[in-house]
């Protein structure tokens, strides 16, 4: 029982609390997690501003309606465009991010100054290629750079929602992204594609709005998402909550930043995005700048240092609150439910062409899992083609240079548009 | 599961895919078993504007016909032609793959479910020059069209043209036309008795639909 309300948090309206000295204490830390905090003190550890994207569409006439039967209103979708649309607006293509994602696929990264996330698929001559195509890929609901999220600010309080915000979740994101791309006058997106989260999301387009998607490429992905998964979020989210600086979600409020706890959630998930061989690959047992194991909990190994570094790093361009709402909203996606179990049923007479695709290393979403989506396309009788690519990159591998991965959604997306009359 | 290795030059070498054009009408929703590489898909789709879909065990092959923009999926006609709704194509075809089927009368009852039309094109067992290997040398044949040894071939279930005329009966489909193409090219028509069809036909191509009680 004690366990149960520790690890649960209510959600709380965020006012100033007392803080006493003692919540700072580190006394319960692993050493690991003090060197965590030292490193990210150095980085400077006051809490980014919402990041604002290069473009933003807010809706304050049209509410978005939540599947929890909360409204939200005003709402913000910030995105990113590449290439033009065409005058019949039938060439645009939709680009749906992962859970740490944003908007920034194929552009530098405000905060990291890094380029985009999947340069490697779009881009002039790329197989998204935007000489043809007009790019259009938006920053989740809920998410940190510039839609609206629990870091916006609430327009009831003035203050940032914290805990208060909705929860929301894939539907919800989706239902929010078909406004932007109806007040860009696209009726048809010629394609839908996303990896992981971004593949729940071309599904939800898929099952919901098949009129108005042309192709989809889910990669990487699940129409559900497995007890494993959602036990490794539980663990990323309870990381984030025992931090003492998350402050019940109002940390922006108490001026805090739950950056440990971030950083061990990112950490964790890290883990889950590669594979045994690559990691052993990688960094099998090499130590880290040292010719022997020191005998304490400094970061020994290699592979220890790369998952701290990857923790700290993520920090600087993430809220803690979008971590959590956005792990939910992966962890209630089941399109299995929403159709008696029966996934066939969330495809029904389907004219959308699809291209499903898996990893031979993804353990998080195993090819077992795209070809459930697979049967159930073919027991529609639907335009489905599929490949698993070989890898040992895991789950990741949709984000790096895997040349059958390219030519496949390259050779895929090119009959699509000879399909659309698009040449 | 096809037992051809894919080239690039497989649609126009391959005589009995010329013979599967000619059986199919423009337009029409097609689905490949054991599509290989794509080469009969892409030859219908090029010339007969086709809907087409494929099934293709091995994943090489599969990645490279999605490649080429077709419609493939990585499957196996003895476990996942199940999956397919009644009637939900004009033609299933089946070229070159029942003899490495595990159980063809299965597979075979699964294309008439599916589709109006099967088609299905086999190497003839019946052939004078395996059955004079048989005779002459008591050896499991090896042809030029039949390379592999009896211990690595991936076709078990072998049969000859006769026999798939039984199957045919037994499944109650009905043999809408058949034609069997010897070495040196030449098409036997139906006009042609059974048992030379079996005896100088290298390959056969049926098209079979419903019978209609």
């Amino acid at each position: 029982m004690s366990l149960t309300r520790d690890l649960t948090h209510e959600p709380k309206k965020c006012t100033p609390s007392m803080t006493s000295p003692n919540e700072k204490n580190e006394q319960n830390l692993t050493p690991a997690d003090q060197a965590a905090g030292q490193s990210v003190a150095e980085e400077g550890a006051v809490q980014p501003a919402i990041q604002s994207g290069g473009q933003q569409k807010t809706f304050k006439d049209t509410p978005l309606k939540l599947e929890s039967g909360a409204a939200l209103s005003p709402f913000t979708i910030a995105y990113e465009t590449y290439g033009t649309l065409n005058d019949d607006k039938s060439n645009a293509i939709l680009i749906c991010h992962a859970l740490t994602g944003d908007q920034y696929a194929a552009s530098k990264h405000p905060v990291t100054g890094k380029e985009g996330w999947w340069e490697i698929m779009i881009g002039p001559g790329k197989p998204i290629d935007t000489d043809k195509y007009f790019v259009l890929c938006p920053n989740v609901i809920g998410g940190c750079m510039g839609s609206t999220g629990p870091a916006s600010t609430n327009p009831a309080t003035g203050k940032a929602y914290g805990l208060e915000f909705p929860v929301i979740t894939i539907a919800d994101m989706v239902a929010a992204q078909t406004h932007l791309v109806e007040s860009l006058g696209i009726k048809q997106l010629f394609s839908v594609i996303g990896g992981s989260m971004g593949g729940m999301q071309v599904l939800e387009w898929a099952s919901k709005y098949s009129d108005r998607v042309f192709s989809a490429i889910p990669i990487a992905t699940a129409a559900r998402h497995s007890s494993q998964n959602i036990a490794f979020h539980e663990v990323g989210r309870q990381a984030v909550m025992a931090d003492p600086e998350w402050k019940s979600g109002c940390y922006l409020e108490e001026n805090t930043n739950p950056r440990k706890g971030l950083a061990v959630a990112r950490m964790a998930a890290h883990i889950t995005y590669l594979s045994d061989n690559a990691l052993h690959q990688k960094f099998g047992r090499n130590l880290q700048e040292r010719e022997k194991i020191t005998f304490g909990f400094d970061a020994d190994f290699q592979v220890e240092s790369y998952l701290r570094h990857q923790g700290f790093r993520f920090v600087d361009r993430f809220d803690a609150n979008s971590y959590l709402y956005i792990t939910r909203a992966m962890d209630y996606f089941d399109l299995f439910a929403e159709h008696d179990g029966i996934l066939a049923g969330a495809f029904q007479d389907t004219k959308t062409r699809f291209c499903v695709v898996s990893f031979t290393s993804d353990w998080l979403f195993p090819t077992k899992e795209s070809r459930q989506i697979v049967h159930a396309l073919t027991a529609n009788a639907a335009n489905v083609s599929f490949v698993e690519i070989e890898t040992d990159k895991g789950h990741d591998a949709f984000l790096l240079d895997e040349p059958e991965m390219l030519s496949a959604i390259r050779g895929f997306i090119s009959a699509a548009a000879r399909q659309k009359g698009l040449t | 599961m096809n037992s051809h290795t894919p080239s690039p030059h497989d649609h126009t070498t391959r005589h009995d895919h010329l013979i599967i054009k000619t059986m199919i009408s423009p337009n029409a929703r097609v689905l490949d078993i054991g599509c290989g590489d794509g080469a009969l898909l892409e030859l219908l789709r090029e010339e007969k504007n086709v809907d087409g879909r494929g099934i293709e065990i091995s994943q090489k092959n599969v990645n490279h016909a999605v490649a080429k923009g077709l419609s493939v999926i990585q499957g196996d006609a003895d476990q996942d032609l199940i999956n397919y709704p009644d009637n939900s194509f004009d033609y299933a075809v089946l070229s070159l793959t029942i003899q490495a089927t595990k159980n063809p009368k299965k597979v075979m009852e699964q294309l008439m479910r599916i589709a109006d039309y099967a088609i299905v094109s086999f190497p003839n067992f019946g052939h004078w020059r395996i059955r004079w290997q048989i005779l002459a040398f008591g050896r499991m044949p090896v042809t030029d069209k039949l390379p592999e040894q009896w211990y690595d071939t991936p076709n078990i279930h072998f049969c000859t043209v006769k026999d798939f005329v039984t199957l045919c009966k037994n499944i109650d489909a009905r043999v809408e036309e058949a034609i069997t193409i010897n070495k040196s090219g030449y098409e036997f028509s139906d006009k042609v008795p059974l048992f030379i069809h079996n005896l100088l036909g290298r390959e056969a191509v049926f098209l079979l639909s419903k019978n209609k009680r």
